[in-house]
């Protein structure tokens, strides 16, 4: 079968792509993936903020889609049931002369069109925010600020392409791919070919590597490294809205954030690398974190509420601007590359801009039973009693607690797994209930997380895996273990 | 609402003990919640001999060591609900909790014992730079999957920490015909007892570094290798000491922490240095009525000290039931303060009219001591003088209050427990 799109990569960006696609009949779309789920690369790894947008220079098409991104994101979060939160942005000044750069930035927030944007003294940023540092002496403010969970941000939006028919390959890594003399793109993988009229290059950090394979105007992508830790629930309320640094021309800066299930995050550093798949953390990157973060607020114990460090990798093209467009030396293909921060805030921009494109080229027309909505997975934890005992009465299982730390029960792990593009890896149900992602970090919950995985999907024991691959959980049998 | 005199969260050693004991205090209606699906908590994974020598005389296994307690509670039948969540304690003691049967269902109790145990300090909480593949597990997860579920994580082991699960890990792993190649602690001493480092590294001829740390990890799905640096006294990574180990499996064990997310839910005072409650001599916390016992309180090294001290818990829960559940908590209580080299004792203050004849007060120093005292001041009077040969962060100390002496002391204000050269 020869598909009418093909879209590499089922991260924020190929996914908002993937559901925007799915709206028009008559059009067969898959996503290939090289990871063993959605959100497995770069959309899995960031600050999971949904920024105001007067970051990016005035008149770029990153500025267009970050402020776009951001008022669809209310609708989006409503109809997709995605956990998001408005809780305001705050760049601080800790050094009189920075003020100026505020006024900048405030001017290029109006210039982007960015709502609301508020400078603010050290008196009413004390009064808003208790725990800054002494030393501020004033803020830009951005109420239209957010936090989302980018995990169900990404997963939401696949889940909703597929119910309104994407296929998804998982564990399919592309290799080659090359255009016939009849337009089709063939794209060579380790699991067969696909074939395909049109391709959507959504490969994150390795985007640079699939444009470049058919284009002689090269583009590079640098996988630029952000180091960050995320602290225990008992930090939460340490902030109430996401506090920047003044940005640099590496990025945003270190920023301290709640996150909108309630722990706080800080980071990210910034340390360019070349190896793609370098998402290691170093003593040097989190030390500079720990030296950076206390420097806008005070007394901030992250040495011991730390509950997690990690490292993701940004999408860093040279001209840092977002490529989103045919290419047109290789007719039929199409750039979704260097998506960096905000990508997260811009996917929904980027998949309706993407949409729009395609729709005038193509000539496409609206399916009319399109399904725009999804339900979540229940958490259980926000019910009343009355609310869980009538759930459990349905489904025993949601009267089993089997996360203690974030308090996550077998009824939302059964639905995690088996709802579309369902879980099929430890990760993969963290990433959808948040089991294992508290502060034992999966200590307790895992082997009955494997046990459920096992039972369910008829995985061996051996065989199941924390993210994929080769990262198998257990080895053998022991010796006198049963079969 | 069901309505119980006693309601025992948790049912492993602790509260067994503690379920145990006040029934032969006279109390009738005892209820334990367990989370898990059978009563003997972490003792079920821990299926080495050694435990009971000092209650039974004999070495059990762990499973053996809870059997003989659970025997007790099934003798007297006293009530357990399995697999049963404790989803939270209120200060007027409402213990809410949920299980697959009774659905989210709430009990009014006379008197709340905790004992809810410990779990173990993640990877995460250590800051171990390097990628996060699988192959990682800190030690006691890894021994409920050989132990209970019949799995070998792995082959090559590399150990970082050298509490007691990790060298219970280390025989374990070995015997299961892995290689461990070594034990790394951060520390310049040892975080678990003697007769383990013998009986499980020595026997085996596993390294055991000190002064050691992972610095890197290496493997992006599964580990493949891990590389170890000696760290100088600032406990910062030595330059050029790196040493680089293949292996596909790390085990943790640096640290248990008491799990007290209930108990701060409940608003009870904490001690920061325990990370437990904080207790009077009866074990009862800064709320009325709510009482607590075992590595809930504070980490312990042997569980017969747990059996111990979670009968004393019973004992006086099964008294502030008789007594009507009065909060008859008053400011009589005597300070106990641990001072130089002593890290803190449990409990943290004395009634001498509440006490028993005897009071054990447990404490655990915080470096090594060789051929050294510990001393027990009342005010400024020294009244005990116990020479040591040595002491260790890894093992438990205690002294021994009489009634007696505290009341010819009458009048004092602080009991200081210290550790004296001479």
């Amino acid at each position: 079968m020869i598909y009418d799109v093909v879209i590499i990569g089922a991260g924020v960006t190929g996914s908002a792509v993937a559901r925007e696609l799915s709206r028009y009949s008559d059009l067969n779309v898959c996503v290939i993936e090289k990871g063993e789920d959605v959100c497995s690369g770069t959309s899995k790894a960031n600050s999971a903020i949904i920024h105001a947008g007067f970051d990016a220079a005035e008149g770029s098409l990153m500025a267009k889609l970050n402020v776009e991104g951001n008022e669809m994101m209310d609708d989006l979060a409503r109809d997709l049931d995605i956990p998001f939160k408005r809780n305001g942005s705050l760049v601080v000044c800790i050094h009189k002369e920075e003020l100026d750069g505020l006024k900048d930035l405030y001017n290029r927030g109006i210039a982007n069109g960015v709502k609301d944007l508020k400078i603010l003294s050290k008196e009413e940023l004390l009064e808003m925010e208790p725990n800054l540092s002494d030393n501020v002496e004033g803020a830009l403010y951005a109420p239209t600020g957010g936090i989302v969970c980018p995990f169900i941000l990404n997963i939401a939006m696949a889940e909703n392409a597929n119910v309104n028919g994407v296929d998804f390959f998982f564990n399919t890594e592309v290799q080659t791919l090359k255009r016939d003399e009849n337009n089709v793109w063939h794209l060579r993988t380790n699991n067969g070919e696909y074939k395909t009229k049109y391709v959507i290059n959504a490969a994150g950090v390795y985007a640079d590597k699939f444009h470049n394979m058919v284009a002689d105007k090269k583009i590079h992508i640098t996988p630029r490294r952000g180091d960050y830790c995320l602290l225990d629930h008992e930090m939460g309320d340490f902030v109430s809205h996401t506090i920047f640094p003044q940005p640099t021309k590496l990025g945003k800066g270190v920023l301290v954030s709640p996150t909108v299930h309630g722990n706080l995050i800080v980071g990210p550093t910034a340390i360019d690398i070349e190896d793609k798949e370098a998402t290691a953390t170093t003593a040097a990157g989190i030390g500079d974190l720990m030296a950076k973060a206390g420097m806008h607020v005070k007394n901030l114990p992250i040495g011991r509420k730390v509950i997690t460090s990690f490292a993701g990798l940004r999408a860093h093209e040279d001209n840092h601007e977002f490529i989103i467009n045919w290419v047109d030396e290789a007719p039929g293909f199409f750039d979704c590359a260097g998506i960096e921060s905000p990508g997260l805030t811009s996917s929904p921009a980027i998949g309706r801009m993407v949409g729009r494109m395609f729709r005038e080229k193509l000539g496409l027309k609206e399916k009319s039973d399109w399904v725009g909505t999804r339900k979540g997975i229940v958490e259980t934890k926000n019910l009343s009693i009355e609310e869980r005992n009538e759930l459990i009465k349905k489904n025993p299982a949601y009267g089993t607690i089997v996360c203690r730390c974030e308090s996550i029960t077998e009824g939302e792990i059964l639905d995690a797994i088996h709802r579309p593009l369902g879980a099929r890896s430890l990760d993969g149900v963290k990433r959808r209930v948040r089991a294992g992602m508290g502060r034992c970090q999966a200590g307790f919950c895992s082997p009955r997380t494997m046990e459920i995985i096992n039972r369910e999907l008829g995985i061996p024991m051996e065989e199941i895996t924390k993210s994929g691959g080769k990262s198998n959980i257990v080895l053998e049998r022991t010796k006198g273990g049963e079969d | 609402m069901l309505k119980y005199d006693i309601v025992i969260i948790g049912g492993g050693p602790a509260g067994l003990a503690a379920a145990v004991s006040a029934r032969k205090s006279g109390t009738e209606k005892i209820l334990i919640l367990e989370r898990d699906h059978e009563l003997g908590g972490i003792l079920n994974q821990c299926i080495h001999n050694g435990f009971g020598l000092h209650t039974f005389k004999e070495e059990l296994t762990g499973p053996e060591y809870a059997y003989r307690f659970m025997q007790q509670v099934f003798d007297e039948k006293i009530e357990y609900k399995l697999n049963t969540m404790v989803m939270d304690i209120s200060a007027e003691r409402v213990v809410t909790a949920m299980n697959r049967e009774d659905g989210m269902f709430q009990i009014e109790a006379g008197a709340v014992i905790l004992a809810m145990g410990c779990r173990e300090r993640p990877r995460g909480a250590l800051n171990i730079p390097g990628y996060r593949p699988a192959g990682i597990f800190s030690a006691g997860t890894a021994q409920r999957l050989v132990n209970i579920e019949g799995y070998m994580p792995g082959r090559e082991v590399v150990i970082l920490g050298s509490g007691d699960i990790g060298l219970i890990m280390a025989r374990r792993m070995t015997l299961e015909g892995a290689k461990v190649k070594v034990v790394a602690e951060l520390m310049p001493y040892s975080g678990g007892l003697k007769r383990n480092i013998v009986q499980c590294l020595d026997d085996f001829g596993i390294p055991l570094k000190l002064s050691h740390t992972v610095v890197d990890i290496e493997g992006k799905e599964h580990l493949s290798a891990v590389t170890i640096a000696e760290v100088g006294s600032d406990g910062k990574p030595i330059a050029g000491t790196e040493e680089r180990y293949t292996c596909d499996t790390l085990l943790l064990s640096c640290g248990l922490i008491p799990e007290n997310e209930l108990s701060r839910g409940t608003g009870v005072k904490m001690n920061p240095v325990t990370s437990g409650p904080v207790v009077n001599e009866s074990l009862e916390t800064s709320i009325p009525g709510v009482f607590a016992c075992g590595n809930v309180l504070h980490v312990h090294d042997l569980v017969d000290f747990v059996s111990q001290e979670a009968a004393l818990a019973g004992e006086n829960a099964s008294a502030f039931v008789k007594n009507g559940c009065k909060d008859i908590s008053d400011e009589k209580g005597i300070e106990i303060k641990a001072v130089e080299g002593a890290r803190y004792t449990v409990p943290s203050t004395v009634n001498t009219e509440r006490m028993g004849e005897l009071l054990t007060v447990r404490f655990r120093v915080g470096a090594v001591f060789q051929d050294s005292y510990v001393s027990v001041y009342f005010d400024d009077e020294r009244v005990m003088h116990i020479k040591k040969k040595i002491m260790a962060p890894g093992e438990m100390e205690q002294v021994i209050l009489k009634k007696s002496a505290l009341q010819e002391y009458a009048g004092i204000k602080t009991i200081t427990v210290k550790i004296e050269k001479d």
